[in-house]
């Protein structure tokens, strides 16, 4: 029976070394990849992926709750709130790649690797036990269960002043976030005054081309006199040079087509 | 296995974090930083849990992402706040009380 259990713990310690190693090397190659690439989004997504891969160390270690909690607070809200402010600041804010101040990078990374060394070194001298929460975890039925006695026991006074710190946050950042209006609205009669003052066409813009073949945004529609209507087309896809350019039929492509003879070909427009 | 491991690298990200709010100037790139070494202290603290058999580590953790919430919300706010401003989310750019 003995010899059963050992059998059984080395196959489970042999499965979470090899959680370790898969899921602790990904997690290093996220943080490394968050700290080396120059856009921000991509920084974002290399965080997610270290912290799902903790999420994956946590539950190897048989913190079950807090992984999960890992997986739906850290991935699931904090970083999509990270993406949110990304993508309002502007996903393009890509950082500049001249030093500030001179030498301070190698100066950082000469810190970080002394600063790493000594951590390991203080690390390496100390022998951890290995006692497991399984003992705990029965005492109150699992590990959820455990941490409910605790949370809502010993840490009850801690766990009421954090709803205290959450509200406060959430108010902070309405005010943060919030922009007084320091002049009054526009109503519909200001904005047409302001547009017929400007000077500029008072009246909305030529739609897009419709034409046999295409009539997407993206088709510039004609003036009487044959030339593209710049302005039909949307400003976004202009400063792209996403235009459409619209060809001339032929005179005998025309008179094939009313013949009824099918088999042109081309990307004639009209 | 020996937790040590673990606690090796929980320290190795913690270093990565902080190497990263030295290095790196956008202030969304800091944060992230910062998050990350939020993550590896929590790490440690699930980790010390285990070496000890009782679940106090794992409520430490679970305190520290709530406050870690917290801390974004407001952070972020402030990093709207001064890209409006300034249009900018360098951290180069707010030296108004430099001159």
């Amino acid at each position: 029976m003995t010899g059963l259990a050992t059998v059984m713990l080395s196959v489970i310690d042999t499965g979470e070394q090899i959680t370790f190693w898969i899921c602790g090397s990904l997690a290093l190659i996220g943080a490394l990849g968050m700290v080396l690439s120059r856009k921000a989004v991509h920084s974002a997504l290399w965080i997610a992926m270290t912290m799902i891969n903790l999420a994956c160390l946590y539950m190897a270690q048989g913190a079950l709750f807090l992984g999960m909690v890992q997986i739906i607070v850290y991935t699931g809200a904090v970083m999509m709130l990270f993406l949110f402010v990304l993508m309002l600041v502007g996903v393009d804010s890509s950082d500049s790649v001249v030093e500030t101040i001179r030498g301070q990078r190698l100066a950082a990374g000469l810190a970080g690797l002394a600063f790493a060394l000594m951590l390991i070194a203080v690390i390496s001298r100390v022998t951890l036990g290995d006692v497991g929460t399984q003992g705990a975890d029965a005492v109150y039925g699992g590990n959820l269960q455990g941490l409910a006695a605790l949370i809502f026991g010993k840490y009850l006074l801690a766990f009421e002043v954090t709803s205290a710190l959450l509200i406060t946050a959430a108010i902070g950042a309405m005010i943060l976030a919030h922009r007084e209006r320091i002049e009054p609205k526009k109503e519909q009669k200001d904005l047409s005054k302001e547009r017929f003052l400007s000077g500029e066409h008072p009246g909305s813009l030529p739609p897009p081309g419709v034409y046999a073949r295409h009539n997407a945004v993206d088709t510039p529609a004609l003036l009487p006199d044959g030339t593209l209507a710049e302005n039909s087309v949307p400003a976004s896809l202009r400063a792209r040079g996403a235009i459409r350019t619209v060809d001339r039929a032929l005179g005998d492509e025309v008179q094939q087509l009313a013949a009824g003879d099918g088999s042109l070909e081309g990307e004639d427009l009209r | 296995m020996t937790p040590n491991y673990y606690i090796v690298l929980s320290a190795l990200l913690f270093t990565i974090g902080a190497v990263g709010v030295l290095v790196r100037r956008n202030a969304i790139v800091l944060f992230m930083c910062v998050e990350l070494m939020l993550n590896a202290t929590n790490l440690a603290l699930v980790t010390f849990a285990r070496v000890h058999g009782n679940l106090d580590g794992q409520v430490m953790a679970f305190f520290v992402m709530v406050v870690a919430a917290a801390e974004v919300v407001v952070g972020l706010a402030i990093i709207v706040t001064i890209f409006r401003s300034r249009r900018s989310a360098s951290v180069d750019e707010a030296s108004l009380l430099k001159y």
